[in-house]
Order: C-alpha cells, then structure tokens, then sequence
C-alpha cells in the first residue's frame, strides 16, 4: 500500500492511468483552442463595437456603446465559478448536456469574450489616430479602415492579448472541470484528491504547466514576428 | 482650382463655441504651392483639413474643380479624397507595412488591381529616390526618408492637390531642404497644386508661390511671397518675416555691439536688396562715386524666394560727413531700402 501522504506521495507515478491523462489532456487542449477560437472572433467584434461607438455622436452608436459596454463590464466581473453555473440551465439548452468538455464551452466563452474584448478596444486606442486619419484623406471607408488599418496595425497587441486571455482559459477548464467539464482540472480533482492519489495531481499540473508555457512561447514568438516597429 | 467662400468652422465648447476658423475667403489656383502661415493654433490645420473633408465647415463654401466638396455625400467625397494627397508631421505611415506596401495603400483603397499597384509605387519610389527601400519598414528609415515615402503614398493616386500639413516640422534643417526640393519637383514635374502649412517661413520663403497668413481663425494678409517678404503689412507678417532673419539679426547686433566698442564712430546702415538689386554692383559704384567714404561690412545675408532674391546688408560708414549723407541718398536713389539704425 502506498503512502497518501508526505513528499513520496507524489512519486508513485506507477499508480497514474497515462491513457486517462492523456484523454483529459486531449480534453482540456480542445476545450481550451476551441474556446480560444471563439472568444477571439467575439472579443474582436466587441472590441470594435466599443471602438468604434465610443467617441460618435450619433444616439444609436451612444446606445449600443452603453449596452456593449454593460454587457462586458457586467460578465467580466462575475466569478468564472460563479458564472458556470449561473449559466447551466443556457447550456443545457445549447448544447443539450451539462457535462463534459462540450458543455464548459457558453461559460468560457461567455466569461473570457468580454475580457479579451476591452483588450482589443484597448489596442485599437493605442493606434495613432493620424494613421487612420491618412487613411481617411485617402477615401478609405470604416471597413477598410479596420482589416487595413485597425486588424494589421494592432495585431501584436490583439496577438499577446490573445495569449493572455488563453492562459487564463487554461485556468477556467481546469476550474470547469471541477463541476464535470472533464480535462485535467477534473482528472486532478477526482482521481487526484478524491482517490488520495497525489502523483495523478501532480502531474495533472505538470502537463498544464507545459501547456501554458508553450502558449506563452507561442505567443511571444508571434508576437515578435509581427512587431516591425522597432528595427531590427 | 481651390476657392473658399466665407469658411468658417466653429466647435460647440462648454463654455462658449470655439471659432477655429472665421470667414475664410481664398483663391488657389491650379498649378500653384500655397502657403498658410501661422502660429499653432492659428486654425490652419482646421482650414487645410475642410479641403479634403475631414472636417465639415459650419458655414460657408469650399469649391475645388468645380465641384462643392461641403455638399458632397459620404461615397462622392471618397472619391474626391482619392484625388487629393496629404502629407502629415508624424508621416502617418502604416508600420506593419513595407515601405511599398505603404505606396500601394492608397491604390488598395481605390481598387487597382495588383499587378498594377506594384509597377506604379515602384515608379513613385523611384521619384522620391527611395527604389532601393521598397521591402524595408518605416522603423528602418529617417525622418525624411519615412516623409519620402509618404510624398510616393500621397501621389499613388495621381491627385491634383496634395496638401502638406506641417510635413517638414518634425524634420531637421537639411532634411527639410530636401524635402522641399522634392516637392517644388514634383510640383513643376506633375503641374501639382499644393498647399503647404507651415508656421515656418523659411518653407514659404522656399518654395511657395503665395501665402496666406493667419492668425486667430483669420486670414490677416496674402500675397505673393516675393512682396510679403519684402513689405509685410500686419505686425504679424513683419514678426514671421523676421523670424527668418531672427538668426543673422541677433548676430548682427553682438558684432554691432562689437564693432561700436571698437570704433566708436560712423553710421551703422541696414540695406535691404530684392530681386534683380542684388545681382547689381550698387555698392561698388557708390563707392566709386563717393570716394572719402570708407565702409565696414557688419553682416549680411541674401534669402532666395521663388520669385527672386531678397538680401539684407549690414554696413558702417566713415568719413565725410557730408558724403556719407550723399552716398545714402544715392542708395535710395537706387531704390536700395535704406535704415540708418546707429547714426554716431
């Protein structure tokens, strides 16, 4: 019999189901990217909403830059904990089940969108407002404007923003899968401290660590490709 | 080319509206370089930014080749802004883009197809010297060069007004000579009309034909640059013409104060010289004609405008009282402008 506790505890790597690891890695990985992809496509089209209506004079854009802004300010303050089951019964709706990585999908996106959302407003303030001035004395229209001014001259900014967001959606899976979202989270919890398998926990954390380090690296490296601002 | 009808553009302030520009009347013709002068502030930035519609007038008209740029819709006035460059301070260069890339950028926005866009920015790198930068970054080039590319952008579309909103301000002095070289070039080259913003007036000294000098939302004088420099009628005028003689002037007076110290006698005499008066040898022959006059370079300087040269003299005169008096009456027999400023 060995030990649940103690330093050894953590060493009985025998006693760890790699094919579950390994399928709650495949797991959390999916739950993360698809997220990941979703919230990067929504926290761009909040972003620019909230970019665009901020400074127009126009009632409508004032209106829909008070709603967009209620609506991010009010889902990036709840709890991500709070927020999954808050919105259970929405998800049992959409995607039919309130278990598994599927069902983690409305709370992460829900949660990480709005957030990544004020970061891409952010990056489009950081733009010089003569850029997009240029831009204008050239006849550009508003769209133009943003897939040739706004997307390209804050992609570095939208790219390590993105990153960030990421890493905390990492963190939100492994929360989700507390509550069932499955993943290493869940692995972790249920046959990691339930089970008084310590090992399984701790390698849990490994993998996530080498998960969030990558996507660190990854990022920064993209991030680097990006920025011509500085000569190189 | 360019006429503006009682322009005004006032901004709704908290206090009370700010008039940023109040009853412009201008006439710009085709073909010209037309300066604004004025201090920042003055509403120049306002004024040149309502030609292409970047801001709207609160009254009044702008009409450029017959067309009423105030009335136009949203889409007719991208389509009047495709034909007009600007050129900004900052450059306004796109850093995620090459410099070609940046050429090609206008042409994008008008819809040129590819194969095309590439020939022409490579033709207006070749104008502005810079072919052999097309796949560098802005953050690669200087000053100028990164003004140099923004001049290719601005022409991609082959306007018929480029408008220059203080575009050598941020550049150092030889930069800005270059500068300007190339855009009186193009202008003679393409028969551009350009309008030029400058609180400098060594540039409307440089390159301009006529200016405008503003001040407070207002346009207080204009004129061709050649009488402007030569007989500025506002207090204002006079202070931006002396700015430019700001330099020699403040020399011109250690070296008075010098030269007074050590010989402390004789007329100190400031001679003014335009156009064709400078190629003259009126001093020679003044000397010729008066010879108990002795005379003491103190300073001097000549500035070229585009309709020909103004030079500034400095001179102390010795010697007989009697024909000092005559020589000067010579000078201003000779239409030479005359000041006696130390008269020991």
């Amino acid at each position: 019999m060995n030990e649940t506790t103690g330093f050894s505890s953590y060493i009985h790597f025998t006693q760890v189901d790699w094919a579950s690891m390994w399928a709650a890695t495949a797991e959390t990985l999916w739950m993360t990217i698809f997220s990941l992809i979703a919230v990067g496509i929504l926290g761009i089209l909040l972003g620019l909403i909230l970019f665009e209506t901020s400074a127009s004079q126009h009632l409508g854009a004032r209106l829909l830059h008070k709603l967009t802004a209620l609506f991010v300010n009010v889902f990036r303050s709840i709890p991500f904990i709070i927020l999954i089951v808050l919105l259970l019964p929405l998800t049992k709706g959409l995607v039919g089940t309130i278990i598994g990585p599927k069902a983690a999908l409305p709370a992460l996106i829900i949660s990480a969108a709005p957030f990544y959302a004020r970061m891409v407003e952010l990056a489009f303030h950081e733009i010089d407002y003569g850029v997009i001035e240029a831009a204008l004395a050239m006849g550009a229209t508003r769209w133009q404007i943003v897939y040739k001014v706004l997307l390209p001259e804050s992609s570095p900014a939208l790219v390590s923003g993105l990153t960030v967001t990421g890493i905390s959606l990492i963190g939100f899976t492994a929360m989700a899968g507390v509550i069932g979202a499955g993943g290493l989270g869940n692995l972790a919890y249920l046959d990691g401290f339930q089970a008084n398998n310590n090992t399984i926990t701790l390698v849990a954390t490994i993998i996530i660590l080498l998960i969030v380090f990558v996507c660190q690296a990854l990022g920064d490296f993209i991030v680097k490709r990006l920025d011509k601002r500085i000569a190189s | 080319m360019i006429s503006m009808t009682g322009v005004s553009k006032i901004y709704p302030g908290k206090q009370k509206p700010l008039v940023a520009v109040d009853n412009v009347n201008l006439k710009i013709d085709a073909g010209e370089i037309y300066g604004i002068v004025g201090y920042s502030g003055a509403g120049k930035s306002t004024l040149v930014r309502m030609l292409n519609g970047l801001e709207k007038p609160s009254d009044g008209q702008i009409e450029i080749n017959q067309q009423i740029i105030n009335n136009l819709t949203r889409k007719q006035l991208r389509g009047a802004r495709q034909k007009m460059g600007m050129i900004f301070q900052y450059f306004n260069l796109l850093w995620s883009r090459t410099v070609l890339a940046n050429v090609t950028f206008p042409l994008e926005i008008a819809g040129v197809p590819k194969q095309q866009r590439e020939v022409r920015a490579r033709e207006l790198l070749q104008t502005v010297g810079l072919e052999n930068r097309q796949y560098a970054y802005p953050s690669e080039l200087s000053g100028g060069q990164k003004q140099r590319v923004a001049i290719a952008r601005a022409l991609a579309n082959q306007p018929q007004i480029l408008l220059a909103d203080e575009a050598t301000s941020g550049l150092d002095p030889q930069t800005t000579d270059e500068v300007l070289d190339l855009l009186l070039k193009i202008n003679r080259k393409l028969k551009l009309t350009i309008v030029v913003i400058t609180h400098e007036m060594h540039v409307i000294r440089k390159i301009c034909d006529r200016v405008a000098v503003m001040d407070s939302g207002k346009i207080v004088e204009t004129g061709s640059v050649f009488d402007i420099f030569r007989h500025p009628q506002k207090s204002i005028t006079q202070k931006f013409v002396n700015q430019e003689e700001t330099p020699q002037f403040a020399e011109t007076n250690v070296v008075l104060q010098e030269l007074l110290q050590q010989v402390p006698k004789g007329k100190i005499t400031k001679l003014t010289f335009h156009g064709n008066q400078a190629k003259l040898p009126i001093i020679s022959e003044m000397l010729r004609q008066f010879p108990n006059v002795d005379l003491n370079i103190v300073a001097g300087n000549i500035h070229r405008t585009q309709s020909g040269a103004i030079g500034t003299l400095y001179l102390q005169l010795l010697g007989n009282e009697k024909e000092m008096l005559q020589a000067i009456e010579y000078l201003h027999i000779m239409r030479v402008e005359t000041a006696v400023i130390r008269n020991e």
